[in-house]
């Protein structure tokens, strides 16, 4: 399909092979596509973007384009076609799609699964586009019983002629239907009639994943298939200057060693070997310049910056500067986050099979378009040579919008001439990961006799994200002096009222690969601005809950939140003898999230989690089961962080490897978590991620309210 | 050629005899289900059952299984409906769902010892499973559903 698509031709139906009605449809793009995402070249006025199958036996495939790391995408955008398609459910199945610009994120601009924008993407076209086909279907009913269409309606993949009662199944109407002109303004359904969305429907992939038969990147099998393991400088950015690798060689097993601009990589017959050939290696690095690079040279380095750089205006509300003099009490603190790596389940790993006349990928990808061309440009290959098989994810949370490994895989098929699966260690993955980068912030604000805000001055120093991805990644130029919200999103859009507010980004880099990691910005900035409003509600001797609300807008969406996870936690009461209470708000992807966190605090300063109260606005709702789950697993993540996370340095090596040192959560540590959904007529918000920013807040604050300590630097160490 | 019994089916493998358990099961044999998530014991994600106890195939030298029954998650169950399965799709526990087979298989390794576990009883047998997606309490809800329907 060429691009010449109008807005008329929004949808385009023909039978398949098979007798399949496939119909595939396009929507306006790149109106909305956010910055972090824009890439060039810049996609058409339109593409298709999507694939409904209707089989003759009237069983529907929603081909999702979207990666399944988790997030229960494979359920969300079924139920959405499903609804309004008015089929039934035990009908429904779905397709994992290729790597194709028909599946592009309208949000994002390119096929990518971030930015908690799936169900917001998707949920306006899908619902069209299913409109559209069923109303395809009830016409060519119509015309076959010679009725008005308007006589007919469409119900558990049915046409039923209402008058008569007579009916006829989808599957037995799909040449008819592909005869009948798409429109291109289908009647929706009123959101009161939906049967599927807002309720809470399983998951379509729950099945497989509980009997071993769900097929994640490291599950792909090939027919002669290698594997290989890359070593890698152990210091970030460091060069292989010499290696022997005769040892490496004579390990049984080992087919080739060959030298990567990433490394070493060692190809053998199974996994073992070539680790065993990777042990044997004799490699001279040439370590670069991050070789003096340690955690404390990094903070430093901002600490210098800060008192230095000017750095560039984030917001400005007022005049901070000249509130300053006006305050009855002024409060400075400096904060600061580590960095975090992802550690996905399943590490980083990908199958290439790279041959002359094309190639082919599979393994787990955030971004399979990008995939796509870097893979082509890597190997030498039209783009539309290479085709990219998504696999299911084992967990992203942003760590797979990255092509390293995925480099990997296709140089070394291409240079033994044999498929081939490269397959990370945890080390590896630890070590060579794009880290949440760490930041330093300094703040000051001054209240009046009333204890309100009178200004607001917070300095962010970090690095920049896009900085990074956009040129090597999205293929687009971050110029020097340009904003990039990643690094400071949730501290320069505050929802609360204060007058003079100025909030500057000092972009300091360190060498150290960063990326997004959950929810992003908001996974450090929520956790600096609410600890430090909570320092504010103290100085005022305000209770931290109604110094928040007196800040809001009455009606506002964060008030929201905030009163319902308090009810929903007993604020107004006293918790139990040596549980203390802490609470924070954030809004991030379009939902706004509130926690409340039940802590303790041993003698020997353990902090136990005991409980936590979340409230949730994603504005409507399509699974509210998911939003649940998104929420435990966003408190889980954010929790851990809290507790351990934190990836330090020392000589330009990161000193963490694996779970023993990078710490998890375990079930012992996980506290009760209670989701509270707030009913919204708002558009839809994140889920995979606004769940995160406010534990580790909620957290820190509970335990000042236990001990009466601030803890300003993460993780919580008392 | 060593042999290997693997969920009641005798296999050979030609593996090294160091070869670690994890990688006989998913790169001889093909069995995928049981997953690398650490190698070096820590996460869990590769459990299987040596003998009817849950053991991490991660650092289980091949040499050190021989005539020992293994069972991985594909051996489970004969239609995927152990109680714990069957539990689990009912709580929706799964997430990405990399870790759950491992999950699965420390929970069908505590259930055969205790029916009826406590709380602490479930923290003792399943903190070695590190679950990144936090899908913990929908774990801890499952193993106590399937509990009461007779998990064994």
């Amino acid at each position: 399909m060429k691009n010449s698509i109008d807005r008329r031709s929004f949808l385009k139906a023909s039978l398949t092979a098979g007798g399949a009605l496939l119909v595939t449809f396009s929507m306006p793009n790149g109106s909305r596509a956010s910055e972090k995402f824009a890439i060039e070249p810049a996609l058409p006025d339109f593409q298709p973007n999507a694939f409904i199958r209707i089989a003759k036996d009237g069983k529907v495939t929603v081909i999702v384009g979207q990666a399944e790391m988790g997030q229960g995408v494979l359920t969300s955008l079924p139920m959405i076609i499903a609804d309004e398609l008015e089929v039934e459910w035990a009908n429904v199945s779905y397709e994992i799609a290729p790597a194709a610009a028909a599946f592009a994120n309208p949000l994002l601009g390119t096929q990518a699964t971030g930015g908690s924008s799936s169900v917001r993407a998707f949920f306006g076209p899908l619902r069209k586009s299913a409109a559209t086909v069923r109303e395809m279907l009830v016409s060519a009913a119509a015309q076959t019983w010679g009725v008005s269409a308007d006589a007919c309606k469409a119900e558990n993949g049915k046409v039923l002629h209402v008058a008569s009662g007579k009916s006829v199944n989808y599957g037995d109407l799909l040449e008819a239907a592909a005869k009948i002109a798409p429109s291109a303004n289908p009647k929706l359904k009123d959101p009161k009639d939906f049967k599927f969305i807002g309720k809470g429907i399983k998951r379509l992939d729950t099945p497989e994943k509980v009997n071993g038969k769900a097929v994640f990147g490291l599950d792909v099998r090939l027919p002669g298939m290698l594997y290989a393991t890359v070593q890698r400088s152990p210091v970030l950015g460091g060069k292989v200057k010499s290696f022997d690798d005769a040892a490496a060689k004579a390990v049984k097993g080992v087919r080739n060693v060959i030298q990567l601009e990433s490394g070493i990589g060692v190809v053998a017959d199974s996994y073992f070997a070539a680790r065993r050939g990777r042990q044997a290696l004799k490699i001279v690095w040439d370590e670069g310049k991050m070789a003096t690079v340690s955690s404390e040279s990094i903070l430093a380095d901002y600490i210098d910056a800060e008192q230095k750089e000017k750095g560039l205006v984030a917001k400005t509300v007022g005049d901070a500067e000249a509130a300053k003099p006006k305050a009855a009490k002024t409060i400075e603190a400096t904060y600061f986050a580590p960095f975090l790596a992802h550690a996905t389940m399943e590490p980083m790993n990908f199958t290439a099979d790279v041959r002359a006349d094309g190639a082919d990928m599979w393994g787990g990808s955030q971004i399979q378009l990008v995939v796509k061309n870097q893979i082509a440009k890597a190997v030498g290959l039209a783009p539309e040579k290479v085709n990219v098989h998504t696999t299911l994810l084992g967990g992203g949370f942003g760590r797979r919008v990255g092509v390293d490994y995925v480099i990997d895989s296709a140089l070394l098929s291409k240079a033994v001439g044999k498929p081939v699966k490269v397959v990370w260690t945890r080390e590896d993955d630890v070590q060579n990961d794009f880290h949440r980068p760490a930041t330093y912030n300094k703040l000051s604000a001054g209240i009046g006799v009333d204890g309100k805000p009178i200004f607001w001055h917070h300095r962010i120093v970090n690095p920049s994200i896009m900085a990074g991805l956009a040129p090597t990644v999205f293929g687009f130029p971050f110029p020097d002096g340009q904003l990039d919200d990643s690094s400071y999103e949730g501290a320069h859009n505050l929802p609360y009222q204060i007058p003079n507010l100025q909030v500057e980004w000092v972009r300091k880099e360190t060498g150290v690969p960063i990326g997004f990691w959950r929810s992003v910005g908001s996974s450090h900035t929520a956790y600096t601005v609410e600890c430090f409003l909570d320092e504010l509600a103290a100085a005022a001797g305000k209770d931290p809950l109604e110094y928040r609300l007196s800040l809001l807008e009455k009606n506002s969406r964060h008030a929201g939140v905030l009163k319902l996870a308090a009810e929903k936690a007993g604020w107004a009461t006293k918790p139990a003898e040596g549980i203390f209470r802490g609470i924070a708000v954030a809004e991030s992807f379009g939902s706004f999230v509130a926690q409340v966190a039940e802590v303790s605090v041993g003698k020997d300063g353990a902090v136990k989690v005991h409980r936590v109260v979340c409230a949730v606005d994603c504005g409507q709702v399509v699974n509210p089961d998911t939003i649940a789950a998104q929420m435990e697993g966003s408190i889980v993540m954010g929790l851990t962080a809290a507790l351990y996370g934190e990836i330090t340095l020392k000589g330009g090596r990161i000193q963490q490897g694996n779970f023993n040192n990078y710490k998890m959560l375990r079930m012992s540590e996980v506290p009760r978590i209670e989701t509270y959904i707030l009913p919204s007529n708002e558009p839809h918000g994140g889920v995979g991620e606004p769940g995160t920013p406010p534990i580790a807040p909620a957290v820190v604050n509970a335990i000042f309210a236990a001990t009466g300590k601030r803890i300003r630097t993460l993780p919580i160490r008392l | 050629m060593a042999k290997i019994s693997i969920n009641k089916k005798t296999y050979e493998t030609d593996a090294d005899p160091s070869t670690p358990l994890l990688w006989v099961i998913r790169d001889d044999i093909g069995l995928t289900g049981t997953k690398f998530g650490c190698g070096i014991a820590q996460c869990g994600a590769c459990t299987v059952h040596v003998d009817g106890e849950p053991r991490r195939s991660c650092i289980t030298p091949l040499s050190t299984v021989a005539g020992k029954e293994i069972t991985t998650i594909e051996g489970l169950s004969e239609n995927s409906d152990h109680p714990l399965q069957k539990a689990w799709v009912e709580a929706d526990v799964p997430q990405c769902g990399y870790c759950q087979s491992g999950q699965i298989m420390a929970a069908a390794g505590l259930l055969k010892k205790t029916k009826n576990p406590t709380d602490a009883e479930i923290d003792a047998a399943m903190n070695g499973i590190i679950c990144r997606c936090g899908t913990y309490n929908r774990i801890r809800a499952a193993i106590k559903q399937a509990a009461i329907n007779g998990g064994k």
